[in-house]
């Protein structure tokens, strides 16, 4: 949804001599992410249009934009007063994904940080289940990895700071947590966070030209708990390219 | 015509790349590509390819490659020279910046880059699958390249076949020299995350390179920069390659084609893309320094360099190889580096054939 309120001024960084980072803000923030999300779906526009002569791509992360360009296509510094003049009239968007349900096994055998976070927490490992399920996830931005979603909304009662030795192994498709942010691991990988499940579902699939990454920023996600024997059984049917990925879209929730 | 080669012995640290992945930083896919475009686009005018044709990447030693169906000429740029052993047993030293044709059953050992990366055009270009829009190998997420990975010993890699005459061979009239000076840069996005003391240090002390590099990112080393009190870390925010990084250590960290997309990191300035090709050819122990330019300044530096390698291109010149069979290189050949990988000796720069007359005496 698009607002008219006036915004602070968005400010405008060199990334070198082939991107600008469109700044708005520097915290994670819902309101600001609803800027960084309105400028986008703004160059989204201009660009299918082709109105945006020169520039490569654009990455949205929490709090601004980095628009890539060719400099050999674009000149730097008409790019700049053009992006500043967009950031001034962009307005903000919010939930303007999709919504998914997916999959995940709580069991301890995926989930080797559980016990330990519901200790710390002085509660029961169902008690953080349920906190983990009952959540609505905003993804704020990818990055990382690839399809790597940095998932805003975690309670409070879950906020723990990071592993003081990072894991040298991830398995891929681990849920994890650390501060206020979930994540996803898509691959595997070294990592920090606290592993409290896993799920069956491919994150990134580099043959879905489409789509690749699952999540897109501003979608969200909802956890839900499955048993072991469905984690495999589902597992099984992901590997084998079997899954219906818009099965974990409600009904009446796809945009 | 396509034409197939195998790889007889994949080297080390080769990789299929091109000019890299756009389209797909927003969901965190590193752009990968080639560390050195300028030297990818000289191999590729060499073999007669466009110039964003997929190339094998070379890090440190070169593949050797076995033509197996059609005739496939082979472009070297870089610091790299080669030896072809053709069907007759015939050994043949192919110096780099020029072409070698193999006919099928010839075999191609590409030797080591003495300095920074090195790239070998196939005619037609490395014709791998393109994933997301690239044939450029991302290892960690297994995109692009062979299968996601390396190419490896047995691997068939498709290309095109020669057309026209395929006894004339391409020569370039002078190695390719990039600039030399600082590396020149532009600074932020987050130059106002450090005292000033640290600006000035950057843009005047010189900082080594360190061991710890690779395609993603190079270790810095040298006087320390100091954050101010907005400290070491941010909100997470877009990078390029050339970004260069101040974790709270105060050593810049320089990222590479592989970097990821976003970082924690203040970043005090980013390269220019007249000078990332440079990177690539820096070493452990090598010492680089500085400078700010403007925005006009990189732009004109691009411009320019890309005149300089369009009139490089122009000069290429054909040539007709004397058919010299070399008796002692082939009687070395079947005595000693049967035994001593024939490779491993050009790898260190050693004439080949030298080194085994040598022994024999």
């Amino acid at each position: 949804m698009t607002t008219d309120l006036a915004h602070p001024p968005a400010r405008l960084l060199s990334v070198g001599d082939a991107a600008w980072t469109v700044e708005f803000g520097n915290a994670i923030d819902p309101a600001i992410h609803g800027r960084v999300l309105g400028f986008s779906s703004l160059l989204d526009a201009l660009s299918s249009d082709g109105r945006l002569e020169g520039v490569v791509e654009w990455v949205p992360t929490f709090r601004s934009v980095t628009v890539h360009f060719d400099p050999l296509r674009a000149d730097a510094l008409a790019l700049h007063d053009l992006l500043a003049e967009l950031a001034g009239k962009s307005g903000s968007l919010s939930a303007a994904g999709c919504r998914w349900h997916i999959p995940v096994c709580f069991d301890a055998s995926c989930a080797p940080d559980l016990d330990e976070v519901a200790a710390a927490k002085g509660m029961g490992r169902e008690d953080v289940v349920r906190l983990m399920t009952e959540t609505v996830f905003t993804v704020y931005m990818l990055g990382f990895l690839p399809g790597f979603p940095y998932l805003g909304g975690l309670p409070e009662a879950l906020d723990m700071p990071r592993l003081a030795t990072p894991r040298k192994v991830v398995p891929s498709r681990s849920i994890a947590i650390a501060g206020r942010m979930c994540a996803a691991y898509p691959w595997q990988s070294p990592g920090g966070w606290r592993l409290l499940g896993r799920t069956p579902v491919r994150l990134f699939d580099p043959a879905n030209a489409r789509r690749p990454a699952l999540l897109a920023p501003g979608d969200q996600v909802v956890w839900q708990a499955i048993d072991t024997d469905t984690y495999e059984a589902l597992d099984e049917e992901c590997a084998a390219g079997r899954f219906d990925l818009s099965s974990l879209l409600k009904e009446g929730e796809a945009t | 015509m396509s034409a197939v080669v195998e790889v007889v012995d994949a080297g080390l640290a080769v990789s299929v790349q091109d000019r890299g992945r756009t389209g797909f930083r927003n969901i965190g896919v590193p752009v990968s590509g080639a560390l050195d475009v300028v030297l990818m686009a000289a191999a590729n005018a060499l073999a007669g390819n466009p110039s964003e044709a997929a190339v094998l990447e070379v890090g440190l030693s070169g593949p050797s490659l076995k033509a197996l169906s059609g005739t496939v000429r082979i472009g070297l740029a870089g610091d790299m020279g080669a030896q072809v052993v053709n069907t007759r047993g015939q050994l043949l030293k192919v110096a780099p910046w020029r072409t070698a044709t193999l006919f099928p059953g010839d075999i191609i050992r590409i030797g080591g880059v003495s300095h920074g990366v090195g790239y070998v055009a196939l005619s037609g270009g490395v014709q791998v699958p393109a994933q997301l829009g690239s044939r450029s190998t991302y290892l960690r997420a297994a995109i692009g390249g062979v299968q996601g990975r390396a190419p490896k010993a047995g691997d068939r890699l498709q290309c095109e076949a020669v057309r026209g005459d395929p006894w004339l061979e391409s020569r370039a009239q002078a190695p390719w020299h990039h600039e030399t000076g600082p590396i020149r840069v532009i600074l932020g996005p987050q130059e106002d995350h450090f005292t000033p003391q640290a600006l000035e240090t950057f843009l005047t002390r010189p900082y080594a390179v360190t061991r710890d590099m690779d395609r993603m990112g190079l270790r810095l080393e040298g006087d320390t920069l100091a954050h101010n009190e907005q400290g070491a870390e941010i909100v997470s925010d877009g990078v390029a390659p050339g970004t260069i990084q101040v974790p709270a250590n105060g050593q810049p960290i320089v990222l590479m084609a592989d970097c990821q997309t976003s970082g924690g990191y203040p970043k005090i300035a980013t390269v220019i893309r007249a000078d990332l090709p440079r990177l690539a050819h820096l070493r452990p122990g090598d010492e680089l320094r500085f400078v700010a330019v403007s925005h006009a300044e990189a732009a004109a530096a691009l411009r320019e360099q890309v005149q300089r390698l369009a009139d490089w291109v122009g000069a290429i010149q054909n040539f007709r190889p004397p058919g010299v069979i070399d008796e002692a290189a082939l009687y070395g050949a079947n005595l000693i580096c049967g035994v001593v990988r024939g490779d491993e000796w050009a790898l260190h720069g050693v004439d080949f054939n030298h080194y085994c007359g040598a022994q024999h005496v």
